[in-house]
This record gives structure tokens, sequence and C-alpha cells, in this order.
């Protein structure tokens, strides 16, 4: 009597356990049916000017290129409705070696002509096509106490300073290089300088954004990065002026890459960078506008 | 009550005559499920070999660049695994023995490190000990700065890889069992004596593995090694940041040290393993 009691128990907890778990099968399903809505249909686009899919430009650019590409890439795809702008930011070098790997690309815009070259050489961009659309100089900065009390580019070579610079790999880096290196050449910096300033470095850093970062931290007494980068944190670090005829001007080549699946939007996408507006927004991001 | 075994319940008939017609699926199935994974895992280090350039690496190997990379690496990596192992184990031991109020969020925190992406871990210790972190002026007045440093490289190494051995090492401690320490204390050892010859050695295999791990995690680490050390040949770039670097530079300078690294970590984890098994197999 009890082992029937017992199984008729058994049976209809098991039946109760049966029935709540259709429950829950049954407003899951409901669940994922009513969060799937049924697409809504695209109206045609009024302006028969633009594409009318959906498409996606993909533009790869130097990390000191991050906030000015950000406002242009908005504005563009407000004039293309349909465009979508996909970035990938990185040190110009880093971008490089991933083209030549095969990574999917529509445009590169570079912040020296070396990385182009590279890409040119392993046939993903067109020998020729590749054009300046900017410029930009060098500075120092330091945090905004200025540790070190840094005031001119010999400062840099003094005892116990703690210098941060992109490695030189990275375009701003060898530019970098290029200053100290143009610098000792000069009598005012005797040749040590050069040699005294790299030993004052603490890190090479894989991008310029990185070397402003750690500046911005106050990790470090002084660093190069670009004027450009400058612009848009002038409150959080000092920026120290280089000499005219010692600063690098840093060129910025862009290009369409060759295999692109959107030649004609990657061409539209240049003209906009080189024509009057881009150039505006480029030059109030802190860049200095290429001599169209 | 007692079904009758049917010819159907025995899962695997014995060869009969004309079997050679049937198809071993059952044998096959479980290699075939297995094989994607491990041939996913294999395939992308054949074609790293495949992809060096013999010239390139023999060149490379001799360069003293290479050399000092590998020696920063190996160094920080020893470091971090003896400083682990010395104060990691007295931790370890505290999780496995003693219940304390807030042993669980003990064990939880010590998750933390293992989960979190390696460059939350750099700006965490940056924030922490650089110059102008909470620590900051207190290591400035003791004219101490670690950022930037090989004790950067050692600290960042030690905060992502030393959870390993402690969990490891903790899970190894609550395996021994508790009476064989206990008749020892009966027999007349000291509670260090109890601890060298019965705990320790019965909780070895979980010890070593864990050391294992964490110098492997250690030998690994990047993210947190790059913002909170930063990248100095010769002082701290450590083989992952010189592949890294390379990879942009030079390819084959970074084919080369990846080889190179492979080569080591293959090498050390097999001599463990041959080591853990002879010991495991005279105990």
């Amino acid at each position: 009597m009890a082992r029937c009691l017992r199984e008729l128990a058994y049976r209809r907890e098991n039946h109760m356990k049966h029935r709540i778990a259709l429950w829950i099968l049954a407003i899951a399903l409901l669940l994922a049916g009513c969060s799937a809505p049924p697409p809504a249909q695209p109206t045609s686009p009024p302006v028969p000017a633009a594409p009318a899919a959906a498409t996606t430009l993909t533009v790869l650019a130097a990390a000191s290129l991050s906030d000015a590409f950000g406002e242009l890439g908005a504005q563009f795809e407000a004039a293309n409705p349909g465009v979508t702008i996909t970035y990938s930011f990185a040190g110009s070098q880093q971008l490089a070696a991933q083209i030549l790997e095969g990574a999917p690309a529509d445009v590169f815009a570079s912040a020296n002509q070396r990385q182009i070259d590279a890409v040119v050489a392993g046939g993903r961009i067109t020998t020729g096509v590749a054009q300046t659309f900017a410029r930009n100089r060098l500075t120092i900065v330091t945090p905004p106490d200025n540790p070190a009390h840094i005031q001119t580019l010999t400062d840099l070579a003094g005892p116990g300073v703690k210098l941060i610079l992109a490695d030189r790999a990275v375009p701003v880096g060898q530019y970098s290089l290029d200053l100290f290196a143009k610098a000792s050449s000069l009598p005012a910096y005797t040749a040590a300088y050069s040699p005294t300033v790299l030993a004052n470095v603490v890190s090479y850093e894989d991008n310029v954004r990185s070397v402003l970062a750690k500046i911005i931290l106050g990790e470090a007494d002084a660093g190069i990065v670009y004027t450009s980068d400058v612009a848009l944190e002038a409150a959080k670090v000092r920026q120290i002026a280089i000499p005219d005829e010692l600063n690098t001007i840093a060129i910025y080549p862009i290009a369409p890459i060759a295999d692109s699946q959107q030649p004609e939007l990657a061409r539209r996408f240049i003209d906009y960078v080189r024509s009057a507006e881009g150039q505006q927004i480029l030059v109030r991001y802190g860049f200095i506008a290429a001599d169209l | 009550m007692t079904a009758k075994l049917r010819e159907s319940d025995i899962s695997r008939p014995v060869a009969a005559p004309g079997a050679t017609r049937r198809m071993p699926w059952r044998a096959l199935a479980l290699p075939l499920t297995a094989l994607p994974l491990l041939g996913f895992l294999v395939l992308p280090l054949v074609a790293l070999l495949g992809r060096l350039n013999l010239d390139v690496l023999s060149a490379q190997l001799l360069s003293p660049a290479v050399g000092q990379t590998i020696r920063l690496s190996m160094m920080t990596t020893l470091a971090t695994t003896l400083i682990t192992l010395l104060l990691g184990t007295p931790l370890a031991f505290l999780l496995a023995r003693t219940q304390f109020w807030g042993r669980q969020a003990v064990d939880t925190l010590l998750d933390l490190p293992m989960v979190l992406p390696p460059s939350v871990a750099g700006i965490a210790l940056l924030i922490a000990f650089g110059r102008r972190g909470l620590f900051g002026p207190l290591l400035t007045s003791l004219e101490l700065e670690i950022a930037f440093t090989q004790t950067a490289v050692v600290m960042a190494q030690l905060f992502v890889a030393a959870p390993f051995y402690v969990k490891a090492a903790a899970a190894g401690f609550a395996g021994v069992d508790r009476e064989l320490e206990q008749s020892a204390a009966l027999d007349g050892a000291t509670r260090l004596g109890g601890l060298r010859y019965i705990t320790i050695p019965l909780a070895w295999p979980a010890l070593f593995g864990g050391m294992i791990m964490t110098w492997a995690r250690a030998l690994g680490e990047f993210g947190a090694t790059i913002i909170f050390a930063g990248n100095f040949p010769g002082r701290t770039q450590t083989m992952p940041l010189a592949i890294y670097l390379g990879f942009e530079r030079d390819l084959d300078l970074a084919l080369t040290l990846a080889a190179i690294l492979l080569a080591i970590s293959f090498a050390v984890l097999l001599t463990v393993k041959w080591m853990l098994r002879q010991r495991v197999g005279a105990g």
C-alpha cells in the first residue's frame, strides 16, 4: 500500500515537472517569436543620386586620425544616405601589415609615405594613385605640471628625464628619431644630443595615442606626438613647440585599395577628404591642410 | 523482476561472418567529432612553422637582440613563478583549510585576474603603482619607480598568472586526506613535518601543474606588460612584445621569435609532463 502511494506521488510529481517544463518551453517559444518582428520594408530613397542599397566602406586609418576621420565619416554618411563607414584605427605600420596579409579594406590613410609604399610593393595599392590629404607637425608634450621642467628641445637630454616615444616602425616614432638626428647635426645641440636623448627613453609605444595616454596619466616626463593629437587634449597636457627648422612635416597619403569591392565609393570618400570641406575639418582637428 | 537479456542489449556484437560489410560508424564517431577542434588548434602552428625561412631563422638565432629578448622572458617568468610559489602556497593553504568569513569572496576575487582582459590588468596596475597612481607618492618618497622597469614586467606577469597556481594548489591541498595528517601527528610529527612529508608530497601533482600553468601564462603575457611596463628592448621587451612589434616591422623576425617561443614552450611542457609521470609512477 505504502509503495503504491509512493509510486503515485512519484508519478504526480513527475507529471507536474513535465507540465512546468512544457509551460516554460511554450513561453520561451512565444518570447522568441515575439522578439523577432517582421523586418520593416525599406522605403525607396527620394534622391536617386546616392546608391539605393546599404553599403559599407572599410577605411583603415592611422591612429592620429581617429577624431578627425570620425567627424569626416559622419559628414560623409550624412551626405550619402545608405553608406556606413567602418573604421580601423591603429599605427600605420600595423595597418599596412594587416593589408599585406589580406585584410579586407577599401581605403588606407597612412601617416607616412613608407607604409603606403610597403603596400604598393605588396601589390594591394596601384602605383601612383596615393595622394596627400593632410600634413602634421611634431610637438613635445608633458604632463600639465611638467615635473621635469622641460622648456626646450635641449631639456629632453637632461639627466633623469623620462621620455616616451613611439616605436620606430610607427611613423611618428621614425619622425622623432629623424628630429633628434637632425638636431644632432647642428652645432647648437652637439653630436652627443641624439644618443643622450635616446638614453632617456623608457618605452617605445605601439601607436601615437598610447604615448599621449601615458603622458596624460603622468607616468613619464615628456613625449613626442603630433600637434593634431594635442588639439583635443589641450587641457590635459602642456605643449612645447619644436623649432620650425628642426620640425618634421609629416605627409599623410591616402589611397584606395586595388581590390576594393567599392572602388567608386572609395574614390568619392578620398575626394571628400581632399575637398575644401574635408580639409577644413582636418584643420579644425589640428592638422595642416595638404597643399592642394 | 529479472528482465530477460536480449540480444540487442549487447552493444558490441561479436564479429560474425559478413561483418566486413557493416560500416564501423560507432568506432569512427568519437574520433571524427574530436578531430575538428584538434585540427584547428594544431594547423595554425604547423602553418606558422611552414612559413619560416630557415636561413633567416638561423641568422636571427645568433643575433644579440633575439638572445636578449629570450633571456629577459626566461628570467622574468622564472622570477614570477618563484614568487608565486613562495607567496601563493600559504594563500592556497589558507583557502583550502580554513573557513573564514568572506572566503567565497576571496575565492572569486582570485578568479578575476584570470578572467579580466590583460589590458585592463595593465591599466589597473598603472593606476595603482604608477608614478601618479594610488601608491605613487609613497613609492616616490622611497625613491622607487616601478613603471617601465623589469619589476613592472614581473608584477604584470604575477597579476595575471599567479591565480592559476593558487587555485590549483588550493584544490590540491583540499584533496589531501586529513586523516593521514592526523595519524602523522599522532605518530609524533610536528606541523611542519606533517606538511613536508605528507601534505606537500600528496598535493604535489596539483602544485606542480599549477606552477607550470603560471609559468606558461606569464611567458605569454602581453597586454598588461605593454601598458604597465612599456616596451624597451633589453629592459622590458619580452618575447610576446617583440613578436607583436616584429609583425609590424619585420615579419621574418616575428616568425623566428614565434617559432622559438613555440619550441621552448613545447619542450618545457613535455619535460615537465614526463617528470610528473615519473614522480607519480614512483609514488
